[in-house]
């Protein structure tokens, strides 16, 4: 026997030493070096349950040679495994042989035939034929569990992937096994649905083709597929996705095991979103608006008028909106071309629906992700990242019930997280500021106030900052950051949702900063920036409200849009379209024809996800490569390319040839991207993306989050505007599969307060705030704190209110119809 | 009962059938002075010495020393004592007597037990088909939390217990002890992967003992009478008396408490009474429906102890004694045995879900006349591959011994009656 090498243990597999870490699974171990047993029930990110006998090896022990599954088995030093002997053999392919006899092996017509490990391991290692001379097991097939979901029993061989997935890793338990012995069967719940919002990773984790997905069923076979890696630009979360296609359409999105962030999950919005690709709602062509109608344009045509427009005003008169949707290459070229070729300070990325550019791009002592597996604590207040963030709940989640985290979660009503949670606190928007308040003091306090103050003295802790809803005021995060940077070992996440909102604000989108983490108003940073540029406009520009105000009233006359709908995203709906209908020129660069981009005069066609190449980061700053693997709809083209075209028309020159000599651009000019490009990030280092700044860039922004005066709650009804997973955005409306999944929309009231207002569950109610009304049924929701009317936020009938920190509620009488 | 035996656990239930049940009868005959002997003037290890010391085995099946297993007990607390009375083994029926007619019998050498143990919380898990077992079990204890037996500050001694009876919804895995300790935490009834092994981590993940009724019902009389007393009663290595449940073609079926130093053919016939009308013994199942089964020419005067039965390839298990005489049908005998287990199979690994089901299947096949020459092969391949190498004890793909014991019946029938199974096949449809 060798002695323990350093902190590995010596085993033997097949006769050969190896070096393996002691208390690893056998089954890993083995893969490690360089021996697969097969396996159907073990899966890397799931507790081991040794049911399917598949990985069945032999052991030595003290009484002999022993049958045990390398699934369940931990590594010590000295163990000694035989994988290949004729009782592993006999007992695997007998294994086999035991799961085939009642499948139906009608491969030709399943989905999951030529991916299938079923099928595979028959070929590497079943039998011709089969001995097995009795009927086979039938069912009614297939039933569907959920309106994403088929479930075919017959083909499914018990493994419990889905159950356990469901279970352990997304905590809502909504298939199990019904019955027993030869008749067990995986089932839901009588009259529940499996509607979760993580049910495609069973579909993609299920080793035979038991479970299959509406969006991909019968679309295509696994061969004709083409596949690339990418990264899910649904939210900033920055899943790594393999996105694949057929024939110039996009059939199908997995998920691709990326350690540091989604571990191989996704939601069903990351996976099923690529039905808005293929939509037939995509814009194809350049359209030019003429007596308040579209026609189609020619590319040349259009920018050339879009070029004599924004170049009959005075720069500063032309503002620009939006790139949190889009690459940092193009986020980029949008920044420069506004700041140098247009010649406007006015720019933002956000629209005032998130929190200070500052902020979420400079925080000290910012978390990464992989921050959670090590904290003691996690202060999650924030959005319920259930509905906004749901991988980033699925690692929260994980962290405090697989690694021992407390989470403490504050939130104005019941959130995914809270089954999990030790500590959760209720509080009633605009009184954040008091929550606060008390848990700094020692002063005596509620129950759950004492409790979360004991969990948060419990170290390293990370906090998760973030706005509760865009009702929400925006400076709370930051005081809560504020307040968890004394916490001990504390780390700060700040959150904002839309795709690339943290690559934009990167790139400069604002007017606070200026590309790579640089303050805007650093007179350094400028004169570097200008020394590549040429001169740029003094700081001091608009962000996006008074852009609007400012469009609204006539101090600005024109706006370009990338990839950006105020319309329906902007808190307050009224201004936005006010803005709009009032200014002297919009131009709309988009996929779609949005709310916003039909009161455009020129609108853009783009390529957007899984058409482009270039790079986006996350929320934890992390970078990573998106990739092209079908060409956009019609004429639409790489927004770089069309800001490129634009500039030269317009006199000016972006210099960008193409996305990735943008990226050698940024890494010149941005500080913090420093030192990154294309190549690090496919085939050198950063293969799971790099945080920046890396060791070869720096972060001249260094914000420390500040605890400014926050508004006390105010009289009336406070509003939680709190975003669904499934709300009106473009991408889910356009989405068949999810847009069927969206919520009914309704006012909700604590039953207390419904009692006050004197309403029922179904009356109808009038919400009034300053930026609009809405009519829409109550809700009870008794979890929601007193005081607080909760209106799910961007749904069809939601949309008009905006997000006010308060609203009116009038009943109306007679109610009903 | 053996004559000139005195019993250790059936002594009362003989004497007073009537009320044997109840706490005045049990008092009267000197119930519950051992623990008042104990709680006063024993030390915890004092008692687990005494348990140790009589070699005392566990009589739900495997037959492992209770001693050594209490030994294992993890120091982490709060810990727990589950008594097993999920009897489901086809042909066992002695736990089922205990619990009717001496409850109060179990529930001092539970509290004796789980003093010995450290254990404060206890619990009985009875099989759902025991209702009436379940009513008197529960009514005694009852009777024994009124009389200061069980509860806080048990007879002045400062040592709690609370007893809890937890009734089965009727699936025979449930007695083997993790499958058990899930359905008594409110899961599915399914068998967990070992190690670990309850006595670490067990109900509730936390340190557990898991015991049978017979063998929690002994544990009054050896700290009565000493480890000694019970260890030289019977064959050294098979220490103590054990109730066996006879029952199929024999004269006198039922409960027989015997010292283990018998031969079949004095179990069988002079305890059975022999078979009746005339006819002859054909083969008997020694321990429960798991077991392998024993015939007249090879085994009919070997020793009923734990060692000459394992010598022989088979165990005593349950204590269940299954006699067949030569009117029995082995292929149907076989086929019903292993329908029980594709029947009670929990679902959870596939050699167990998948195989016992086939086998079934096969055996039902060749008894409605449709076997094939080749199925003797294939039923001992596919039993192979449930039960690697066809020993005794068996080898398992399985992750409990649930479809080895599928196995038994075929492997005996193949062993010893592989002519009539031929003749089946040869003689196509039979009636």
């Amino acid at each position: 026997m060798t002695a323990e090498t350093g902190d590995r243990v010596t085993i033997t597999i097949d006769g050969r030493e190896h070096a393996a870490e002691p208390g690893a699974l056998l089954i890993k171990a083995a893969e490690e070096a360089g021996t697969y047993i097969p396996r159907f029930c073990w899966h890397p990110r799931m507790k081991p349950v040794g049911m399917c006998r598949m990985c069945l090896v032999e052991v030595e022990t003290p009484r002999g040679r022993m049958l045990t599954t390398a699934c369940t088995m931990p590594v010590a030093e000295g163990l000694v495994v035989d994988t290949k002997s004729a009782v592993v053999e006999k007992a695997q392919e007998g294994v086999l042989e035991f799961l085939l006899i009642n499948h139906p092996l009608d491969c030709p017509v399943c989905d999951k035939g030529g991916e299938c490990p079923l099928q595979d391991q028959t070929m590497s290692y079943g039998p011709g034929e089969s001995r097995f001379v009795e009927e086979k097991r039938h069912y009614e097939k297939p039933i569907p569990i959920s309106d994403l979901v088929l479930l075919d029993r017959e083909r499914c061989i018990l493994c419990a992937r889905c159950t356990r997935f469901s279970d352990e890793i997304s905590g809502d338990p909504l298939i199990e096994f019904k019955d027993r012995g030869n008749l067990t069967q995986v089932i839901t719940f009588p009259d529940e649905a499996f509607s979760s919002y993580f049910s495609g990773n069973t579909v993609e984790i299920c080793p035979v083709g038991a479970l299959t997905a509406k969006p991909y069923r019968f679309r295509a076979r696994p061969w004709d597929l083409e596949a690339v890696e990418s990264v899910s630009m649904v939210d900033s979360f920055g899943s790594r996705v393999s996105v694949q296609a057929s024939q110039n359409e996009v059939l199908r999105i997995n998920g691709v095991d990326n350690d540091p962030t989604n571990q191989g999950w996704l939601s069903d919005k990351d996976r099923f979103v690529f039905e808005a690709i293929n939509s037939e709602h995509r814009l194809t062509t350049p359209l030019v608006k003429e007596n308040g109608e579209f026609r189609e344009a020619q590319w040349s045509e259009a920018l050339e008028l879009i070029a004599e427009r924004l170049g009959s005003v005075r720069g500063d008169e032309v503002a620009g909106l939006g790139g949190a949707r889009s690459t940092n290459e193009e986020a980029f070229a949008f920044g420069k071309f506004l700041r140098t070729v247009v010649v406007t300070p006015h720019l933002d990325a956000q629209l005032d629906d998130g929190l200070d550019p500052r902020f979420l791009a400079g925080t000290v002592a910012r978390a990464t992700v992989s921050d959670l597996e090590e904290a003691a604590t996690i202060l999650v207040w924030a959005a319920d990242l259930k509905e906004e963030l749901p991988v980033l709940y699925l690692r929260v989640r994980r962290a405090a019930t697989e690694l021992g985290a407390s989470v403490v979660v504050v939130h104005p009503r019941r959130t995914g997280l809270d089954d999990v949670a030790a500590v959760k606190l209720t509080y009633r928007p605009g009184d954040g500021a008091d929550l606060l308040g008390s848990l700094r003091s020692k002063r005596r306090a509620r129950a759950e106030v004492t409790a979360a103050r004991a969990a948060l003295k419990d170290g390293p802790v990370v906090a998760i900052v973030g706005r509760t809803s865009a009702a929400e005021r925006p400076g709370l995060a930051e005081a809560v950051a504020a307040f968890a940077r004394d916490l001990p070992g504390a780390k700060i996440l700040p959150v904002a949702r839309r795709a690339n909102v943290f690559g934009a604000l990167d790139m400069g989108l604002s007017p606070e900063l200026l590309p790579g983490r640089v303050p805007a108003a650093s007179a350094q940073g400028r004169s570097a920036l200008e020394e590549a540029w040429g001169p740029i406009p003094e700081p001091g520009g608009r962000s996006a409200t008074p852009i609007l105000e400012g469009l609204r009233d006539g101090a600005v006359s024109s706006l370009v849009l990338l990839g950006c709908d105020p319309a329906r995203d902007h808190p307050r709906p009224i201004l936005a379209r006010q803005a709009l209908e009032n200014a002297g020129f919009v131009v709309a660069l988009d996929l779609f024809l949005s709310d916003t981009a039909q009161l455009a005069d020129v609108v853009l066609p783009l390529e957007g996800f899984a058409e482009t190449e270039g790079t986006v980061t996350n929320l934890e700053g992390r970078v990573q490569k998106v990739n092209r693997i079908i060409p956009g709809p019609g004429r639409s083209r790489p927004a770089w390319s069309v800001l490129g075209d634009l500039s030269r028309r317009m006199g000016g020159d972006l210099g960008a040839p193409s996305a990735e000599v943008l990226m050698e651009e940024i890494a010149t000019v941005a500080p913090a991207y420093r030192g990154l490009s294309w190549d690090r990030l496919e085939w050198g280092d950063g293969r799971e993306g790099l945080v920046v700044p890396t060791g070869d860039g720096e972060q001249p922004l260094q914000h420390v989050p500040d605890a400014a005066a926050l508004d006390g709650a105010g009289d009336g009804w406070a509003l939680h505007a709190g975003r669904v997973l499934y709300d009106d955005g473009v991408l889910t409306r356009m989405s068949p599969s999810l847009a069927a999944l969206a919520p009914r929309a309704a006012a909700y009231l604590g039953p207390a307060d419904a009692g006050k207002v004197g309403v029922e569950a179904g009356e109808e109610v009038i919400l009034r705030g300053p930026y609009g009304a809405v009519a829409l049924p109550v809700g009870i929701d008794p979890t929601l704190a007193g005081g607080t009317v909760y209106v799910p936020a961007n749904l069809p009938a939601t949309a008009a209110l905006g997000a006010p920190s308060h609203v009116e509620i009038e009943r109306l009488e007679g109610g009903g119809s | 009962m053996a004559s000139g035996f005195p019993p250790i656990l059936t002594g009362r239930m003989t004497e007073a059938p009537g009320d044997s049940h109840t706490i005045a009868r049990y008092e009267a005959t000197g119930g519950y002075t051992t623990l008042r002997t104990a709680l006063s003037g024993m030390t915890p290890e004092q008692v687990t010495e005494q348990v140790k010391a009589s070699n005392l085995q566990g009589r739900g099946g495997a037959a492992f020393p209770t001693g050594v297993k209490w030994g294992f007990l993890a120091p982490a607390t709060p810990r727990f004592l589950v008594v097993n009375a999920d009897e489901s083994e086809p042909g066992t029926f002695k736990d089922r007597q205990l619990l009717e007619r001496d409850p109060h019998q179990l529930i001092e050498g539970t509290v004796l037990s789980a003093y010995a143990l450290a254990v404060h919380h206890a619990f009985v898990y009875v099989r759902g088909e025991y209702p009436k077992p379940a009513r008197r079990l529960q009514r005694a204890i009852d009777e024994a939390y009124a009389a200061g037996f069980l509860g806080s500050d048990i007879l002045g001694s400062g040592f709690d217990l609370d007893l809890m009876v937890h009734l089965g919804a009727g699936a025979y895995i449930c007695g083997e002890e993790t499958a058990l300790l899930n359905s008594l935490e409110g899961k599915r009834g399914e068998p967990r992967i070992k190690p670990p092994f309850p006595a670490v981590e067990g109900l509730y993940s936390r340190p557990t003992i898991v015991n049978n009724v017979e063998t929690i019902s002994n544990v009054p009389w050896i700290v009565a009478n000493g480890g000694r007393a019970y260890a030289s009663i019977g064959d050294p290595a098979s220490a103590g008396t054990r109730l066996f449940s006879l029952s199929g073609h024999v004269k006198n079926p039922g409960n027989y408490e015997i010292p283990m130093d018998l031969t079949w053919r004095e179990l069988i016939y002079d305890i059975g009474g022999g078979i009746p009308e005339g006819r002859e013994l054909k083969c008997w199942i020694p321990g429960g429906a798991s077991a392998p089964w024993f015939v007249p020419a090879e085994h009919l005067d070997t020793r009923v102890t734990k060692d000459d039965v394992a010598e022989n390839g088979s165990m005593l298990g349950s204590g269940a004694v299954v006699v067949m005489d030569d009117t029995t049908n082995v292929v149907a005998a076989a086929h019903r045995i292993v329908r029980f287990f594709a029947h009670e199979s929990c679902g959870q690994c596939t050699p167990c879900r998948e195989g016992t089901t086939w086998l079934e299947r096969m055996l039902w096949r060749i008894l409605q006349g449709h076997g094939r020459p080749q199925d003797l092969d294939m039923l001992m391949d596919v039993s192979d591959n449930i039960s690697p190498g066809l020993t005794w004890p068996p080898a398992m793909t399985t992750i409990c011994p649930l479809g080895p014991s599928a196995v038994s019946p075929i492997t005996s029938i193949m062993k010893y009656f592989r002519d009539e199974v031929e003749e089946m096949l040869a003689a196509g449809v039979t009636t």
